[in-house]
């Protein structure tokens, strides 16, 4: 073992660095950069979501195409990428390390620094957000190759991108909840569970019209069912229907609001308790 | 009305923290000046994590008041932060990220200038001696390195005052070493206040200039090592007996010079004015009672002497017992 040794220069009480709020911005930027250096260096969080969606977007397109074909002008294409994008982004954080940051103690670190609590917790969604558009990328550029075409051009890519990068962002808060609230990675990884519900029960694979029964009133009630309309609206519709766009930001918005609630308040929970 | 240098760089005025139906910090009272090393004494349990942790403004007191800088820690935790660094039990680090960039975050979340990141930082691999392993993860780093990074995390903004709790447990010997020398360092060219906590007697009277004692959440004595020391005599007799040790402390207790006697197990501890001049009277009287002595040593007090003597236990077979 080295010993600490004496540095060259100690530099005199008056020649110190001093501490000093950094403001809420810089407080975010520095936890998002953060989070976001060490994407590259977690890549099991991010290739098994993007593999997952390339690979359903190909495999429901060869299975369930045909079953289409007689509905006139329908594009099956079209219509599965809104779901591969949200197979892909969806449960896409950093939340996973969050929660290894409070068990190994590093959460303390943190809250030890003059950081704003909020910018901790908001540091790791906007490096969320970034992670969920570039997700959208390689699956974009496999509908691009499958012939898919955005009525609304380059403009139409970026809203998409930007809902789909929102809606992740809207359930991602509510893995940040169980993180905060729990400190257990186990009951994060449950959180995946929610998945399932949102993105099946819903008009995932076929459209609104064919679905019956109960499925039909759960779609009803399934936000997911009116993001995927403004998605598809974005690829399938002509021109920008701004009825369909409004009604999957509010869906957002709705469950952005619940999740938001239950990660904010799991946050003051977390700082509260030490 | 004291003028800021007069202000207290750590006070406390009947502080408390439960956990339920357990107090874990039961009215704790400490002043401490600034410039100060003071060293918090006590096992595993006693409430010294607990107490740094509010000091720190991780926990809240559920009663009592404490400053810190001046700063009270439940009304102003942002300025306590600005002024105080922590090197907590357990190093709390992000194996995934390397030393430098853990050191560069910790610097832009003080606030530091971005141009002077740089250099702060190369400052900090000397001063931890890890400048060739600052490019590395976290993870790659020893225990050791680990402790010295996370010192060196502690220090990233100059802190006023700095909490280390339990600095060098799990370190080995030598690495033990190199933090006292980095403590007095600190606290003697920098003027830094330290906080220091320990299960180590020797190490609280190596470094601290104060020493409190704290058993089951509250301070049972406080002062320098040598005033608590004086407590408890000038030197001490340990006889160690095979058989009831008891039944032979009315005899010791009789003889002339002995101060007190503890009895612990087997074992007898003798407080007396004068070591030299007793230990053969003592000698005598142990000869004369139906127990087999197997060691009889005169030496000067320690600090588990003073915890003994206060609490009825000793703090390092405590901690042997909490250990196992």
């Amino acid at each position: 073992m080295t010993a600490i040794a004496a540095p060259e220069s100690v530099p005199s009480p008056g020649d110190v660095l001093r501490a000093r709020p950094a403001g809420f911005f810089h407080d975010l930027s520095s936890i998002a950069g953060r989070a976001l250096r060490a994407v590259p260096r977690d890549l099991e969080g991010v290739i098994p979501s993007v593999f997952i969606a390339l690979f359903f977007f190909l495999v429901n397109i060869a299975t369930l195409e045909r079953l289409t074909e007689g509905l006139p002008g329908f594009d099956y294409t079209a219509f599965q990428m809104p779901t591969a994008i949200l197979l892909g982004v969806t449960g896409v954080s950093r939340a996973p390390a969050l929660v290894l940051d409070v068990q190994n103690g590093y959460f303390d670190r943190l809250l030890l620094t003059p950081v704003r609590r909020t910018a901790i917790l908001v540091g790791h969604m906007a490096a969320d957000v970034a992670v969920a558009a570039a997700l959208t990328v390689p699956i974009l550029v496999l509908g691009f190759i499958l012939g898919v075409r955005f009525e609304g051009g380059p403009l139409g890519v970026v809203v998409f991108v930007l809902l789909a990068s929102l809606w992740s962002l809207a359930f991602a808060g509510f893995g940040y909840a169980i993180a905060l609230k729990t400190g257990n990675p186990a009951a994060v990884n449950s959180s995946f569970l929610l998945f399932f519900p949102f993105l099946f029960l819903t008009s995932s694979y076929v459209p609104r019209e064919q679905l019956s029964g109960w499925l039909d009133t759960v779609a009803g009630l399934n936000p997911v069912t009116y993001l995927l309309e403004g998605l598809r609206s974005l690829v399938l519709g002509s021109g920008w229907q701004w009825d369909e766009l409004g009604a999957a930001l509010l869906a957002i918005a709705v469950v952005g609001a619940v999740s938001m609630s239950l990660c904010f308040a799991a946050l003051r929970g977390r700082v509260a308790r030490g | 009305m004291r003028s800021p240098t007069e202000v207290a760089a750590i006070r406390t005025e009947g502080l408390v923290r439960r956990f339920g139906e357990l107090t874990a910090v039961d009215g704790v009272d400490l002043d401490v000046p600034r410039g100060e090393i003071y060293g918090f004494l006590g096992p595993n349990g006693a409430g010294k994590s607990t107490t740094v942790r509010m000091l720190c403004t991780l926990l809240a007191p559920t009663g009592g008041r404490a400053s810190v800088a001046g700063c009270d820690v439940a009304a102003q935790p942002g300025d306590v932060r600005l002024r105080i660094g922590a090197a907590l039990q357990e190093a709390a680090l992000d194996p995934k990220q390397t030393g430098a960039e853990l050191l560069r975050l910790q610097g832009l979340l003080y606030g530091l200038p971005r141009s002077a990141m740089a250099r702060r930082v190369a400052q900090l691999g000397e001063l931890i001696d890890l400048s060739d392993a600052l490019d590395r993860p976290v993870a790659t780093y020893s225990g050791g390195m680990r402790r010295r990074l996370d010192l060196a995390a502690a220090l990233v903004h100059n802190p006023e005052i700095l909490f280390l709790d339990e600095p060098t447990t799990g370190l080995d010997p030598v690495s033990r070493a190199s933090v006292w020398t980095e403590v007095r360092r600190l606290n003697g060219e920098l003027g830094m206040t330290i906080f220091l906590t320990t299960q180590y007697l020797e190490e609280a009277d190596e470094l601290a200039h104060r020493v409190g004692i704290i058993d089951r959440g509250r301070i049972v004595a406080e002062g320098t090592p040598d005033e608590l020391k004086r407590t408890v005599g000038s030197d001490v007799i340990l006889a160690r007996v095979e058989g009831d040790a008891a039944s032979v402390c009315p005899v010791v207790e009789m003889v002339p010079g002995v101060q007190s006697v503890d009895v612990h197990g087997n074992e007898l501890i003798i407080a007396t004015g004068s070591g030299p001049a007793t230990i053969s009277p003592v000698a005598v009287a142990l000869a004369s009672c139906e127990v087999t002595v197997s060691e009889l040593t005169l030496r000067t007090p320690t600090l588990d002497d003073v915890f003994l003597e206060l609490t009825g236990t000793h703090i390092e077979r405590d901690e042997e017992e909490t250990a196992a």
